[in-house]
């Protein structure tokens, strides 16, 4: 039983990063950079919590929250797909002002307790073996973040318009032939990817992280999003497998805290940041030139098994990530 | 002057526009203040007087402007070839780091001089190796310089807070307050009755100055431009885009280091190592230089009124129930409107067009 207590702990900690991944890769899919989530993430925090405390309300608190990560993407895409301005330029002013804008404005709200998103058991499948516990006595935030991972690899990948999605990212300039209005679908897609974000900022102050302080304790956490973006390949799927593996870690990290004390503390936190480094590494460095060259000098039969293990882990952006779609 | 430019551009368009987006940007903040129920004039005042209002406070924001200078300087660099040096903050720390470690080994050995100068070297090559590593990240192992740098500055980081309680605590008892502060004799000189060491301004000034130069007029400049420019086609030019991109962020990591050793031995530093000593004066750096739309002659005005926006606002925490990040938000939206009044223009009113 121990392993379903951990793998529900697991789940039970993975929806703010999980919305907060699937609203950046679709707002990328389209083309767009929102380099902010740092920022929003946190601003989006302070938001659901400070709204959700005011309406006594849960559910204004995540409305509220999706809102203000929603006008972040409008700001991203106005910046960028009507002003012509470098999009990492906006996004990462902007991840320095929402951050310390939720600094500011969450001043007065800091250790205060408030309204959480509550447990809720399905009755029934909850009895199930193993599956039960793991899965269905969660709360229904964590339901719904498990269903968007799903939602959203369907709507990619076996839909019209989400073919038409990734024609924005990939080759806007086919999609404007057929006839897409790729400015408006950009628009579109920023504002729905930074909705996602700001139900994942909101996720952490209503249930993971339940309240407001400075410093939060995951300033970061955006960074590390952002790079799970890229180690998942655009992929819904594969992404929410690393956020898991993720979690998973860091709970390994907080069991072996307590178990190795003579480990000094501090570099616990810190832990995360040079395996993000690591894990782009193993992503992006099948493309190195010299890591080919030293892959044709090795024997055949360990040459193939690299190849293969630098192709599975190998990730490509879509290729008009960034850039401006501008009709001749 | 094409699609490219981000920020201001000289000239008296250029003067109007900064005028339209400093009054957005004070009408924005004014709005975040009236929401907080503190009054706006009150609080801009603080910051004022905060930052100019006495000799001791003036003397306090010249000195924490040298290591912004240093930074824009070094980020001139970087982002003349097109790179985005978010890891500046932990080379900065790196750069304190390495001056600390030589300080603490030589102070009882080699006259004071001697010791701040090898510091200060010590500094330079620690801001260098972590900018270095960032680059070599982006450069061997095609990781975006932007996660690879962010990486690298919460890894030097906790460096920082492992070495304060570990092997560099204080006799005693070790405290995230730092390492042991550093004698008297081992601080920057300062000017009599108005604490602001000359060498401190003169390091900064002449550095942005010799950046401005070095990105004018050697090749190495140019090259940087050229790469910055169109990557494509400096290679097809025949410039190793590589090499230069890696001294590019040898350059500015140096640089970075050298602010560090400015935040020990500097004359309104504490005079140790302690964690979070880059204080958010590389991101600082990277507003300035946006905002200078990447011009030195710019950078060093906006750098100054940043640091005084930066060191004043620490007046609303002190004195009134307002979060110091205030002043960030100022310095955010100033930049949010900038750009967009800018984009406003060179899209929509053909006026600005030169």
């Amino acid at each position: 039983m121990d392993i379903a207590i951990l793998i529900n702990s697991i789940l039970a900690a993975s929806p703010p990063l999980l919305f907060a991944v699937l609203g950046e890769t679709i707002t990328e899919k389209a083309g767009v950079i929102n380099l902010s989530l740092d920022g929003s993430l946190l601003l989006t925090a302070m938001v659901g919590f400070i709204i959700a405390l005011h309406t006594n309300s849960v559910i204004a608190g995540f409305l509220t929250g999706m809102a203000v990560g929603a006008f972040i993407g409008l700001i991203i895409a106005f910046m960028s797909l009507t002003l012509h301005q470098p999009q990492v330029a906006t996004g990462f002013v902007l991840t320095l002002l929402s951050r310390d804008l939720a600094y500011v404005v969450g001043n007065p709200y800091t250790h205060l307790p408030g309204p959480q998103v509550p447990h809720m058991p399905i009755p029934g499948l909850k009895e199930l073996t193993f599956i039960g516990p793991v899965l269905f006595d969660q709360n229904p935030v964590v339901y719904l973040s498990l269903l968007a991972i799903i939602l959203v690899w369907i709507y990619i990948f076996k839909t019209r318009s989400g073919l038409k999605l990734q024609g924005l990212g990939e080759r806007p300039a086919a999609a404007f032939l057929r006839g897409v209005n790729v400015t408006k679908m950009r628009y579109f897609y920023t504002l729905i990817g930074g909705a996602l974000v700001g139900l994942g900022g909101a996720s952490f102050s209503l249930m993971v992280k339940p309240g407001w302080a400075r410093p939060y304790g995951i300033e970061g956490t955006g960074w590390i999003a952002l790079a799970i973006v890229i180690f998942g390949g655009w992929k819904p799927i594969r992404a929410a497998l690393g956020i898991f593996f993720f979690v998973a870690l860091q709970t390994a990290v907080n069991i072996l805290q307590s178990a190795a004390p003579n480990v000094p503390t501090q570099l616990f936190p810190t832990l995360p940041f040079p395996l993000m480094i690591l894990t782009l590494l193993f992503v992006t460095i099948g493309n190195a030139e010299w890591m080919n060259r030293i892959l044709n000098r090795l024997p055949v039969g360990t040459k193939r098994f690299f190849i293969r293990t630098l192709k599975a882990l190998q990730t490509s952006p879509p290729a008009s990530l960034g850039t401006l779609f501008k009709k001749e | 002057m094409g699609n490219k430019t981000i920020g201001l551009e000289l000239g008296v368009k250029g003067f109007l526009l900064l005028i339209t987006a400093i009054l957005v940007a004070i009408g924005l903040s004014t709005t975040i203040l009236l929401i907080m129920g503190a009054s706006p004039l009150d609080a801009f005042g603080l910051i004022l007087s905060g930052s100019l209002g006495s000799s001791s406070k003036l003397a306090y924001v010249m000195t924490a402007w040298v290591p912004v200078l240093l930074c824009s300087a070094g980020l001139l660099v970087t982002f003349s070839a097109g790179l985005w040096n978010i890891g500046i903050e932990g080379q900065v720390v790196m750069g304190a780091v390495f001056a600390t470690g030589m300080m603490q080994v030589l102070q009882e050995s080699l006259p004071p001089a001697a010791v701040l100068t090898l510091a200060a070297c010590a500094g330079l090559l620690g801001g260098a190796s972590w900018g270095m590593l960032a680059g070599g990240l982006r450069l061997y192992g095609n990781v975006n310089e932007i996660f690879g740098g962010l990486g690298l500055n919460f890894i030097a980081g906790s460096l920082t807070v492992y070495l304060v309680l570990g092997p560099w605590k204080r006799p005693g008892i070790g405290s995230t307050s730092g390492t042991q502060p550093f004698p008297p004799s081992l601080w920057l000189p300062a000017f009599e009755g108005f604490q602001v060491s000359p060498i401190e301004l003169l390091l900064g000034i002449s550095v942005i100055v010799l950046a401005s130069i070095a990105l004018r007029g050697t090749h190495l400049g140019l090259q940087l431009k050229a790469i910055g420019k169109n990557p494509r086609s400096a290679f097809l030019m025949g410039i190793p885009i590589g090499r230069q991109m890696l001294l590019a962020f040898g350059l500015c990591g140096a640089l970075a280091g050298l602010a560090g050793w400015v935040l020990v031995v500097g004359t309104s530093a504490r005079h140790n190592l302690f964690p979070l000593i880059s204080s958010g004066y590389g991101f600082l750096a990277i507003l300035v230089v946006l905002l200078a739309n990447l011009s030195a002659l710019w950078s060093v005005p906006i750098a100054f009124f940043f640091t005084a926006i930066s060191m004043g606002s620490l007046q609303l925490a002190l004195q009134r129930q307002l979060d110091s990040s205030m002043g960030g938000v100022i310095q955010g939206m100033l930049l949010l409107s900038v750009l967009i009044t800018k984009g406003l223009q060179s899209r929509f009113l053909q006026w600005g067009q030169r």
